[in-house]
């Protein structure tokens, strides 16, 4: 006997949505405090410091008097644009089902999962030339920072990765096998996985400013 | 997103989910250009998160629909603003304390 969970596509009476919308917007709330505690911290470790980033640049070898004398905003930036354009291919899957035009959704979403992986090849070569000059995150408070704020960021990509990647994949066996019910369900699934998948582009965007420009 | 769409209707949306896009460009080029001005730490960081907080409001507001969304998820997300709030409050009431301490310990 197969359990038909309730409200899985249809919207509660009480609530008006339906469980998977409130559920991740509930695991999103939590991920505000998140992330919004390590922002706090890096603005009480700034806040204090002596000097900011407090290290010398790796080719002058100067005391360093901002941010992207260490870090690379020309790499930064094109994470930036990359994680925007995959929000954007993220939405228009959602809306390719919706328009029952499941080649675009597979078309949409595989660029998704290309852009997000494109981000952690950046961050990979970023993150490469900073151990290249032997500097870690117990090197110094800024980059501890740094190294704890854009990892956990680079942990939330890779599991958006992974389960845009079920999507695509496996996943899409409820829409080509299922009826219209299972169709509805499939295009929730993929609202619900947006949903995650633009507040990791959120957090980017407050992330790249605060760390590598100010 | 609230209630059913039409296709047509989805087609609408996905022009201004294109619009969101440019803009998002647009502000992501102007963030970089400003913070090659050499302003005090104050204000760079204030112009900085107005910036941000412009961008954001774009994503949550139109990809993530919350121009459309129930009073529930609202609620959630105002709780959730809530807390951060209280958060930061308790963080600045530290750094506050300190300076006065490290004031009193100087005139002493």
């Amino acid at each position: 006997m197969e359990l038909q969970i309730p409200y899985e596509v249809t919207p509660r009476r009480d609530t008006g949505v339906n469980n998977a919308k409130l559920g991740i917007w509930l695991f999103l709330a939590s991920e505000v405090m998140l992330f919004g505690g390590l922002f706090a911290a890096y603005i009480f470790l700034r806040m204090g410091a002596d000097a900011w980033p407090g290290m010398e640049t790796f080719d002058t070898h100067e005391m360093a008097t901002r941010a992207d004398q260490i870090l690379s905003v020309p790499l930064a930036t094109l994470n930036t644009v990359i994680l925007i354009a995959s929000s954007v291919t993220m939405v228009l899957s959602w809306a390719s089902l919706k328009m029952n035009n499941f080649k675009g959704f597979k078309l949409h979403m595989g660029l998704t999962i290309l852009l997000a992986l494109g981000f952690l090849v950046v961050k990979a070569f970023e993150y490469g030339s900073k151990f290249g000059h032997h500097v870690y995150p117990e090197t110094n408070i800024f980059l501890a920072i740094y190294f704890v704020l854009t990892g956990l960021h680079a942990i939330h990509v890779t599991g958006g990765i992974i389960v845009n990647a079920y999507f695509w994949g496996p996943g899409t066996k409820m829409w080509l096998n299922g009826n219209a019910h299972d169709k509805a369900h499939f295009t929730n699934r993929i609202e619900v996985a947006g949903l995650y998948w633009h507040f990791v582009d959120l957090v980017w965007i407050f992330l790249f400013p605060m760390i590598y420009l100010v | 997103m609230a209630g059913e769409m039409t296709i047509e209707e989805v087609k609408k949306h996905v022009r201004v989910y294109l619009y969101v896009f440019g803009a998002l460009l647009a502000l992501t080029l102007v963030t970089v250009a400003v913070s090659r001005f050499d302003v005090s730490i104050g204000p760079a960081l204030v112009i900085a998160l107005v910036i941000a907080l412009v961008k954001g409001a774009l994503v949550a507001m139109y990809f993530m629909h919350l121009i459309s969304e129930k009073q529930v998820i609202m609620w959630v997300l105002l709780s959730a603003a809530a807390f951060l709030l209280c958060m930061f409050a308790l963080f600045i009431s530290a750094l506050v304390d300190q300076e006065q301490v490290a004031l009193l310990m100087h005139v002493a």
